[in-house]
């Protein structure tokens, strides 16, 4: 079994500005998501949030807002999923709402230091 | 009491008291001692109160004997007293055995017995057989027809964990909040399984089966009566027990066979166990920490609402992801597939139960067929036939047979 880290980018400031209603619909939709996945027992983390503000440091100690101003879609959150392949990963990211709210998923094999 | 059950009914509810007391007087390098002069008590008690009838106070009766029967042991062992003597726990003169056998303190030392039982050093099987052993007063009989095994297997299981507790030199003391926050979780999971033992174990029925889930029930109440052992999490535990306890009379039939919860008479679901549960699961909600108990807890909870409504549906599929969330078992991912297909839709469901992967668990057949059969009671029919083919018992068996003579019915 291998790691594999899902990245959920979304618009996450349009997003947030949606009906209390639609809100609780798309938590729904991901609570189903993740559980589902659970129950393949194919989770191996199941993640966080991120916050929408931070910080980026570079080298000389720059510090600046980060990329959220100028890119539309931010980092909103991860989960880790185990599976064999990285074909069968992809086809768990199929059913993830992020698409629904115009966002794109990153998958990435985690590779064990 | 009539005379002839009257000494039945004290060994169940005396000899564990005595034990723990003793246990908690001996260490756990003589459980076997102090074993032996429980039996030898009642032993005495079953010879004399035949010949010349029961004593006015029978418990102060065992009491005292249990007491003399200590302070004689010691004495005559004359080798036993000088090696264990120095490192008695409360010695006095001579000889050196004031035994407490008040309420309080056989609350205090059956306390202690369950963190020494649920030591991590012990196996999670022989953790329960030394519970229903030494804290719920079961002999090794009554826990082979439990287990479905046979004496000898109990017995080997007793007498490691025994040797066990002895090798790692563990202490029987009061629950010290180190050994709150070390062993509490354990502790907890151990009742839930005598619970769950007693509850759901593929055995079937035997009348013993209640009696486990109502001594997991009374040790989780002598947890919850010490502050220390008294955490949201312990509370979730009793108020899960409590919602099950409730449909204790709805769930078998006169023929002792198991009664599925949608076919049960909800009129005979205990109402005084429901308000216990719903009082337990309130003072559950403190602390941060969300605990599988609170998960199942609340699972349970909406579990005596018979309505069959959506949003109880919705509710119980949130906490199934959560609980899956934070452990996997095929259990959980069947009910909750099942709660998905109530809350949700069943084509979503089937979609998702045919991800699941457990084609080696009957229970994953039985739940494909309940949601193929509105659309093919043709297939729903075969999906039995297979769970049917791979059950593990007999009870097993019989009840699925009778879904498949039930779907032939309507066909």
């Amino acid at each position: 079994m291998k790691d594999f880290l899902f990245l959920f980018r979304a618009d996450y400031v349009e997003y947030a500005k949606r009906s209390p209603e639609e809100l609780q619909s798309m938590t729904k939709k991901w609570m189903d998501w993740i559980g589902g996945i659970a129950a393949q027992n194919k989770l191996a983390d199941r993640g966080n949030r991120l916050e929408t503000g931070g910080l980026v440091i570079r080298p000389g100690n720059l510090i600046t807002d980060g990329p959220f101003c100028e890119i539309k879609e931010s980092l909103g959150g991860y989960i880790v999923v185990k599976t064999a392949t990285m074909d069968e990963a992809t086809e768990i990211a199929q059913g993830c709402p992020v698409y629904e709210i115009g966002g794109s998923l990153e998958i990435r094999e985690i590779s064990v230091m | 009491m009539e005379e002839a059950g009257l000494l039945p009914h004290l060994f169940r509810t005396e000899y564990s008291k005595i034990i723990a007391v003793l246990c908690n007087h001996f260490g756990t390098d003589y459980i076997e001692v102090a074993e032996d002069i429980v039996s030898d008590t009642f032993l005495t008690a079953a010879e004399l109160w035949g010949m010349k009838g029961v004593p006015e106070n029978p418990v102060a009766w065992l009491y005292t004997v249990a007491k003399n029967k200590t302070r004689n042991h010691l004495k005559r062992h004359h080798l036993f007293e000088k090696k264990i003597a120095p490192d008695l726990r409360y010695p006095s003169a001579d000889t050196g055995t004031d035994i407490d056998l008040s309420t309080t303190a056989i609350a205090d030392s059956q306390l202690a017995m369950i963190f020494t039982v649920c030591h991590s050093s012990v196996s999670e099987e022989a953790q329960i057989a030394l519970a229903l052993n030494l804290l719920c007063g079961f002999g090794v009989q009554e826990i082979a027809d439990a287990f479905l095994t046979n004496k000898e297997t109990v017995y080997k299981r007793l007498k490691r964990a025994k040797e066990k507790l002895r090798e790692e030199k563990i202490a029987i003391t009061p629950p010290t909040v180190q050994m709150v926050t070390e062993r509490m979780e354990t502790v907890l999971t151990t009742l839930y399984l005598l619970f769950n033992e007693g509850y759901y174990s593929v055995s079937g029925h035997h009348p013993l089966k209640k009696e486990c889930c109502m001594e997991a029930m009374r040790l989780c109440l002598l947890l919850l009566e010490n502050p220390l052992t008294h955490t949201p999490a312990a509370n979730a535990l009793m108020a899960l027990m409590c919602f099950h306890a409730s449909r204790f009379e709805a769930r078998t039939n006169s023929r002792g066979e198991i009664i599925l919860y949608e076919d049960q008479d909800t009129l005979l679901w205990n109402k005084d166990l429901v308000e216990k549960g719903i009082f337990y699961l309130n003072s559950s909600a403190s602390g941060n920490q969300l605990s599988k108990f609170h998960l199942e807890a609340g699972i349970a909870y909406w579990h005596t609402h018979p309505e069959d409504t959506r949003e109880k549906w919705e509710a119980i599929l949130q906490l199934y992801n959560k609980l899956l969330m934070l452990e996997y078992t095929p259990v959980a991912a069947l009910n909750r597939t099942y709660a998905l297909a109530k809350a949700n839709n069943t084509e979503a469901a089937i979609k998702e139960a045919e991800k699941l992967n457990l084609t080696d668990n009957q229970f994953y057949f039985v739940l494909l067929s309940k949601l193929y059969e509105p659309f093919d009671p043709a297939k729903a029919q075969t999906l039995l036939q297979t769970a049917k083919e791979i059950a593990h018992s007999e009870s097993d068996r019989q009840l699925i047979q009778k879904k498949i003579t039930e779907l032939e019915e309507k066909r």
